[in-house]
């Protein structure tokens, strides 16, 4: 069946250059040099790009970023827990509104 | 999701070793692997002898001997004693008393899981005595990879051994008895960097369960045996291997494990590589036997290449 996405694309991602090939240098150079080894290992990073993958809701990223967290040695255990790090910022972001939701209902009400 | 790659699939290891300007060929000898039978205890996911309890290969008292009468006329550094399991081998105590004086380095290969109980006791404690270093199999630092790799069940039983081994001096910081670990991905995916996944299990095992070791050791999984059938079953055959092609490092030729070493199986053949050895293919591509064997091998002399290889070449390599 045809999808919008296919995991095929992924391998053409530099093809995003062709038309403008120095943003995307530039892109891809930042890139690179944000998931080297820095006070963060590459191991850290890939688990945080993971979880923030699945807020974007980004099925490469989801896709790469599972097997770089794999192949950088983390398992699923670790994986997991960082989802559920992002999801309780997530909810937690939406939770936290009630707070404006509640200053403007006792404004409003008697 | 950064990174480009060459589609490589179809290149053949020799291909690309000629595209490269490479040759396969031996460096000096230092290193005896033997392969003393496929009967195993567990029936690993990866692995690419298919070693497991239905088998019966076993090497006998007579080969034993050759190889021992080999380590006195031969110089190896190294001698390195794997399997399937070694221990399920009744002769391994004759083959290691024999080959203890004449080697600066001998090393058993252990699941861990065999040591426990009636048999294991005494064999750590003939290890220990022999000054044999232990290069134990433990994919992962975790129970779920461990068990899916291993069988269930395999990392409690692996961590009570591993346990053990540390109460009589295996592993401990400055302790001469050493015991390493080697990490083979639990699935169709590469091995972290080696100093990175070795920083990460001494903590968590030390952690958690109060585990130490010396080296970990991270291999890619060789698309051989057990591991290939589970890449056919999974649909994962043609990525991975496109995988370690196109994660060919040139430099990680030089340094490749064959370079170095022979391989013997349980008959007395000789190969250049335990991936060889699972394949059928002889060492310099003719079939020879260990008692055969009045020289070792001149550097220079070539080594069979196969796609397998790239298992070796992929990233830092497997030396």
């Amino acid at each position: 069946m045809e999808t919008y996405y296919d995991p095929k694309d992924l391998g053409s991602f530099a093809e995003i250059g062709k038309d403008a090939p120095e943003l995307a240098g530039k892109f891809f150079d930042y890139y690179n040099e944000v998931f080297a080894e820095g006070d963060l290992t590459e191991r850290e990073k890939a688990l945080i790009a993971l979880a923030v993958a699945h807020t974007v809701q980004c099925p490469y990223c989801i896709d790469a970023y599972t097997r770089a967290c794999l192949e950088k040695g983390s398992h699923l255990g670790e994986m997991t827990e960082a989802l559920h790090v992002v999801t309780a910022i997530r909810g937690g972001a939406s939770l936290v509104h009630g707070v404006q939701m509640r200053k403007i209902a006792e404004k409003l009400s008697l | 999701m950064s990174g480009t790659t060459e589609n490589t699939a179809t290149e053949s290891f020799r291909q690309r070793l000629a595209r490269h300007e490479l040759r396969l060929e031996r460096d000096e000898t230092h290193a005896l692997q033997v392969n003393v039978g496929l009967v195993c205890n567990l029936s690993c996911g990866h692995c690419h002898l298919e070693a497991g309890p239905a088998r019966s290969e076993m090497m006998a008292r007579p080969v034993m001997d050759e190889v021992i009468a080999a380590a006195t006329r031969l110089p190896f550094a190294v001698i390195d004693v794997t399997g399937g399991a070694p221990e399920l081998v009744p002769e391994l105590p004759y083959l290691l008393r024999g080959l203890a004086p004449h080697t600066p380095r001998l090393i058993v290969r252990t699941n861990l899981v065999v040591l426990e109980g009636e048999r294991g006791e005494p064999l750590m404690e003939l290890y220990r005595d022999l000054g044999v270093t232990l290069v134990a199999s433990l994919p992962a630092a975790n129970q779920a990879q461990t068990d899916a790799q291993r069988g269930a069940g395999v990392w409690e039983r692996s961590m009570a051994a591993l346990t053990h081994l540390n109460a009589l001096g295996y592993g401990m910081p400055g302790s001469p008895l050493e015991l390493d670990l080697v990490s083979n991905p639990s699935g169709a995916f590469l091995p972290p960097p080696q100093l990175q996944a070795q920083e990460k299990f001494r903590r968590d095992l030390a952690r958690r369960y109060g585990v130490s070791f010396h080296n970990l050791y991270t291999f890619a999984n060789a698309p051989l045996g057990r591991f290939r059938l589970f890449l056919e079953r999974s649909g994962n055959l043609d990525a991975y291997l496109d995988k370690l092609a196109s994660g060919f490092n040139p430099c990680a030729v030089s340094g490749v494990m064959c370079r170095s070493q022979l391989s013997v199986d349980w008959t007395g053949r000789l190969y250049d590589c335990d991936f060889h050895l699972s394949r059928g293919i002889n060492m310099g591509g003719e079939e020879r036997l260990l008692r055969e064997l009045s020289e070792l091998p001149a550097p220079g002399t070539a080594i069979p290449a196969a796609d397998h290889c790239y298992a070796c070449t992929v990233g830092a390599g497997f030396t």
